[in-house]
């Protein structure tokens, strides 16, 4: 009976009608704005590749190790070096990292003995072309610069 | 296969030729690059044909030429929508291979990333089926929660969908401060939310009527083809590997399995909401207590497991997911098989189709909650 009841007066959709209505109020809208504003990441969050610099010196903290060229798994960092007589020690020269190829599993960050290369925040990573791509040891110095858009 | 429900004569109907109508692959409901090719006689299917493989990338021949730990983040891309349990059956078949076994606080986190994932793949599942049937509101809700988890998971490991969470012999990352928090208060915020789903769809009129009688599989259908998980659940068989075979500590966990009767697109979907039920329940236990101690195992620092092959299974948000790694003594598998639930459960489309109507082709393609990046690999 009542379930007849239900039937006749509608009762089912008007309570699914309910669920959407309640959810009309303006404190559910969760739509990120996002050109205008920028989402926050989390802190650990793995976007664009940097390569770190000392904070006071601004040499480069990176030792040539090459461990990150052998743990990635796409084979996309090349690790260019030269053995300085002076010091006997690898110096670094070039580093590229193929951005294109990237699929940011965080094993490069991982492998790296002194946390000069860091996948940080920067997730705006389209570009224009195949060899835009390829970003080398400046670019990963400098890291992205993303276009701030006002409104 | 002699298994289809409805058995139908060669000849159609007052002998009128059959009508082959192809659906896919760019087709929305086929939830990705699925092509079925129907066998129509009016509006009655009389046969399905799947052609799969648009999106074969040869996951299982890359890993013969990757390392153990460099092949972890290409089982995430697999099951796509479950990343995290990709990630934990391939680990844990590895350390088999190892002899090793995560500590018991990697244990537990693995547990609460798993659990998580199972809820989002299902609400993702919910959403998209609900959507295939015509139901558009739950998948703006769906979404909304299932962003919570992906919040959490971009806190612990920094990523969203493709996670890499687990390492073989433990985790990467400790986890981070107020992930507790997190876990309880989307505990808290998504009870009621269900409730919310449950009122828009499991007493709509409409929706049962979609659904009811619709890609009946029985047991006995379930066990010949092999499917497992919801599916085999929603006809009766009390069968779920986190019980019959407990994996990373699963069996200090209280939680039912729940069961219908009578296998069919509705039944799995009751199935899958209860299961998210079960989820939080598990969820609500693990986080109670997370043991202190290391998150990782005494792992060699170049993985060279002994020779042999191993086969290990896990429950994965849509079923058995297992691994099978033979190993020649070498640093790089010499093959793996991956054992995807989907590829399995949708062998049975022919036999749930049989007999359909058209209209009903896409509720049952959306029952089995596909993911062809498993399908392929």
């Amino acid at each position: 009976m009542r379930r007849l009841l239900r039937k006749i007066f509608l009762i089912d959709l008007l309570e699914g009608l309910w669920v959407t209505f309640r959810n009309q109020h303006p404190k559910h809208i969760c739509t990120e704005q996002y050109p205008a504003e920028r989402p926050q990441m989390a802190e650990r969050y793995r976007g664009a590749p940097r390569l770190n610099n000392h904070p006071e010196t601004g040499e480069t903290l990176c030792i040539a190790c090459n461990l990150c060229a052998v743990a990635c798994p796409e084979n996309l960092i090349v690790v260019g070096s030269e053995r300085n007589e002076q010091t006997r020690r690898k110096e670094l020269t070039t580093f590229t990292y193929d951005t294109s190829r990237c699929m940011f599993c965080g094993l490069c960050e991982d492998a790296c003995p002194v946390d000069a290369l860091e996948l940080t925040q920067d997730f705006e990573l389209a570009g224009f072309s195949r060899e835009g791509m390829i970003w080398d040891r400046q670019m990963l110095e400098e890291g992205p610069k993303p276009t701030r858009y006002k409104f | 296969m002699t298994a289809h429900s409805n058995p139908l004569p060669d000849s159609t109907f007052l002998d009128s030729s059959e009508l082959v109508l192809n659906m896919g692959p760019q087709h929305p409901s086929t939830h990705g690059v699925l092509r079925v090719i129907l066998k129509l006689d009016g509006e009655k299917i009389i046969g399905t044909d799947c052609v799969i493989g648009y999106l074969h990338r040869g996951v299982e021949k890359i890993a013969e030429n990757r390392t153990y730990a460099m092949f972890a983040p290409y089982v995430d891309r697999m099951d796509y929508v479950a990343a995290v349990s990709n990630g934990l059956g391939y680990c844990l078949a590895v350390e088999k291979l190892l002899h090793l076994e995560a500590p018991p606080r990697a244990q537990v986190v693995r547990v609460i990333m798993t659990e998580l994932q199972r809820i989002a793949s299902h609400l993702l599942w919910l959403g998209t089926h609900a959507l295939d049937v015509g139901a558009l509101t739950p998948l703006f809700y769906v979404m909304r929660e299932r962003e919570e988890i992906m919040k959490i998971f971009e806190d612990y490991c920094g990523a969203r969908l493709t996670t890499h969470a687990f390492r073989i012999g433990g985790l990467q990352y400790e986890v981070h401060e107020g992930l507790e928090r997190q876990v309880k208060q989307f505990c808290g915020m998504f009870l009621p939310k269900l409730d919310e789903y449950e009122e828009l769809l499991t007493q709509n009129r409409m929706w049962v009527a979609r659904l009811t009688n619709v890609g009946v599989l029985n047991a006995e259908q379930c066990k010949q083809y092999g499917v497992t998980g919801p599916m085999l659940r929603a006809a009766g068989v009390e069968w779920d590997l986190r019980k019959a075979q407990p994996y990373s500590g699963y069996e200090k966990y209280e939680f039912d399995i729940p069961t219908r009767q009578n296998g069919d697109t509705y039944d799995r979907y009751i199935v899958r909401m209860q299961e998210m039920r079960q989820s939080v329940r598990i969820l609500r236990q693990a986080v109670e207590d997370i043991p202190a101690g290391p998150i990782m195992g005494k792992v060699p620092k170049v993985i060279k497991p002994p020779a042999g092959e191993v086969y290990v299974s896990i429950e994965a948000p849509k079923g058995e997911l297992g691994y099978y790694i033979v190993s020649d003594g070498s640093t790089q598998p010499y093959r793996l098989r991956v054992r995807p639930p989907s590829y399995v459960n949708l062998q049975s489309l022919d036999c749930m189709a049989r007999g359909a109507l058209i209209a009903d082709i896409v509720a049952i393609i959306g029952t089995i909650d596909i993911v062809l990046g498993e399908i392929d690999r």
